[in-house]
């Protein structure tokens, strides 16, 4: 694994997410659903704060993101691209890494248009700052850990379809198994407690930086993309 | 001038100094030998789809792997490729195994697989500079590069279009521009004609011809007069085996070491010839064609080491038969695969 390698791959990679109409797509169904979410109820609070859009986030995430990856593999398996790419200098790390860095900046600019609702509010009334911060660093370290998984899903099958759907149905898991806490053993409340990427994000975008969520995520991140690492090379 | 050929000394002081050390014979080969594949196997669960398999292939040789659908010639290339690895055996390419050093490997040789799969989306240009960006040609000289291999691969009039709006054989362009791109030692190609019309497919030979002259060319294909017309060595694989292996010429006499001679004669019966014929030193057996009225057709499969026209014709002579044909055919590539090839 080298930068070297790497880059050309997430160049082309980024490049391609533009050169399809899926990309814009997919940018504008983020940001009309986080819109409309965030300040249907935004006025009713009256409360300068981004706090119900956090809350939203990882929601919007588990289905969006996954749209982001699902062809990234899938397709290339499909159309067979995938034996050119692979015949070319590079190992399959390479590859994985490369795609999962171009769809990791691909959320980052389809994340990037909601930073203006932190501008706009600063202005109606007092921000704090901190959280917010902690909020986008979070959003992005979400974004990423999902991705990962979106790629571990994409790699598992030829059909895009069925690798959305296998990606969503992990990302909700990972949201919504925090929220169901109550219908779980007391044995296992601190397992199913640490994996539920909610409880993480939700830390970290109160503005509380502590290293265990951080920890977390970029496991998810290294463990799907071993994994998807390993489902490549045993495609054949 | 005079630095040259002061360093042009020196190589050779160097190079005799390394035949003191090793075996003159091998230098010599590492040398010539590029590609070993030795005792290659590759399994699918249960399938075996490479069986055994051992090939030395020459520096600057065009190879053509012949076979049937099914008989393991993309799974061999793949394997060569770096794409596949093997079940059992390797592949070395120069001083590089392929289980341990698949990245230099992949970096010698370019590759165009069955039916040139590309990204669809992108424009032709900017598919070959990416191609360019990852076989880690410097920026610099990028353009210059994809410019030199549109004009070999005839492709100045597309570059700006995109991948999925071109013919066939454009796209089929595309793919052997891909893999010529970092100008590699050697090239493999899979099937690189199917599908193409005949003058596409004339022209791409035209390029697979002027690139063997250099390189090391290996390509796969059903259409045995190509591999006729274009190759210095021919291949054969049957059900994950080498069943046949040599020149051209080499391949039709060697094949089962038998000629046909085929006769039409009239005044005389089936049952009498046959007996006859077979009698006679060198004729294996004696088969019978179509009858006409009046005429006996005869396919006397003769053994390639003796002629046996002069004895055959003697006896015609002799029993006062009318003769209205007489002729040895020669084999064509095409019965040497079927022959080899036929299932049992």
């Amino acid at each position: 694994m080298t930068t070297k390698r790497i880059y050309p791959i997430f160049k082309r990679e980024f490049g391609a997410y533009f050169v399809s109409p899926v990309a814009y797509i997919v940018i504008s169904i983020f940001l009309i659903l986080a819109g409309w979410f965030f300040f249907s109820t935004f006025f009713l609070y009256n409360q300068a704060e981004l706090r119900n859009f956090f809350a939203l986030l990882p929601l919007l995430f588990a289905f969006i993101i996954p749209a982001i990856t699902m062809g990234l593999v899938a397709d290339e398996l499909n159309i067979g691209t995938y034996e050119t790419l692979l015949t070319l200098p590079v190992s399959v790390s390479d590859v994985v890494v490369g795609k999962f860095l171009a769809a990791l900046a691909f959320s980052a600019i389809m994340l990037a248009p909601t930073l203006i609702y932190a501008v706009s509010i600063a202005f109606l009334g007092d921000l704090d700052w901190g959280p917010v911060i902690g909020g986008f660093i979070g959003a992005l370290f979400l974004a990423g850990a999902f991705a990962a998984i979106g790629i571990f899903a994409s790699s598992l099958t030829k059909n895009q379809i069925i690798a959305f759907i296998i990606g969503t149905a992990i990302c909700f898991v990972l949201t919504l198994i925090g929220k169901m806490l109550f219908f779980l053993p007391d044995s296992m409340l601190g397992f199913f407690q640490y994996i539920s990427s909610d409880r993480h994000f939700q830390n970290i975008a109160k503005g509380v930086l502590d290293s265990r969520d951080f920890l977390y995520f970029i496991s998810v991140m290294f463990l799907s993309l071993y994994l998807a690492a390993l489902s490549m090379r045993e495609k054949f | 001038m005079k630095t040259g050929r002061g360093k042009a000394v020196f190589g050779n002081q160097v190079f005799s100094a390394a035949l003191k050390t090793q075996p003159n014979r091998n230098l010599w080969k590492k040398e010539l030998d590029m590609i070993h594949i030795e005792h290659l196997t590759k399994r699918y669960g249960d399938t075996v789809a490479v069986n055994d398999v051992s090939l030395d292939i020459e520096k600057g040789e065009v190879l053509g792997l012949l076979g049937p659908n099914g008989a393991g010639k993309t799974t061999t290339l793949r394997v060569l490729t770096g794409y596949l690895p093997p079940t059992d055996g390797t592949i070395r390419v120069g001083e590089n195994d392929i289980r341990s050093d698949t990245l230099s490997i992949k970096g010698k040789i370019g590759y165009l697989p069955e039916s040139a799969p590309l990204y669809q989306n992108m424009l032709v240009y900017d598919y070959l500079m990416d191609v360019a960006a990852i076989r880690g040609i410097t920026p610099d000289r990028r353009m210059a590069r994809v410019r030199e291999l549109a004009s070999i691969c005839a492709l100045e009039n597309v570059m700006h279009k995109a991948i999925h709006e071109l013919s066939k054989g454009y796209r089929q362009r595309v793919g052997l521009a891909h893999a010529m791109m970092s100008d590699p030692e050697i090239l493999v190609l899979d099937e690189p004609t199917s599908g193409l019309d005949p003058n596409q497919i004339i022209e791409i030979r035209e390029i697979i011809k002027e690139v063997g002259k250099e390189k090391t060319v290996i390509f796969s294909t059903h259409i045995l007069s190509e591999a006729e017309a274009t190759c210095d060595r021919i291949v054969i694989i049957h059900k994950g085996k080498i069943v046949a292996d040599g020149a051209t010429e080499e391949l039709k006499q060697q094949a089962s070491g038998r000629y046909t001679l085929s006769i039409k004669l009239t005044g005389t019966t089936e049952a009498v010839c046959k007996d006859v014929f077979r009698a006679v030193t060198g004729v294996f057996e004696v088969k019978t064609g179509a009858p006409e009225e009046g005429q006996v057709s005869l396919q006397l499969s003769c053994d390639a080491a003796t002629d046996v026209r002069p004895s055959v014709y003697r006896i015609i002579r002799d029993k006062d038969w009318g003769l209205l044909e007489f002729h040895r055919e020669s084999r064509s590539l095409e019965t040497v695969f079927r022959e080899l090839t036929k299932e049992n």
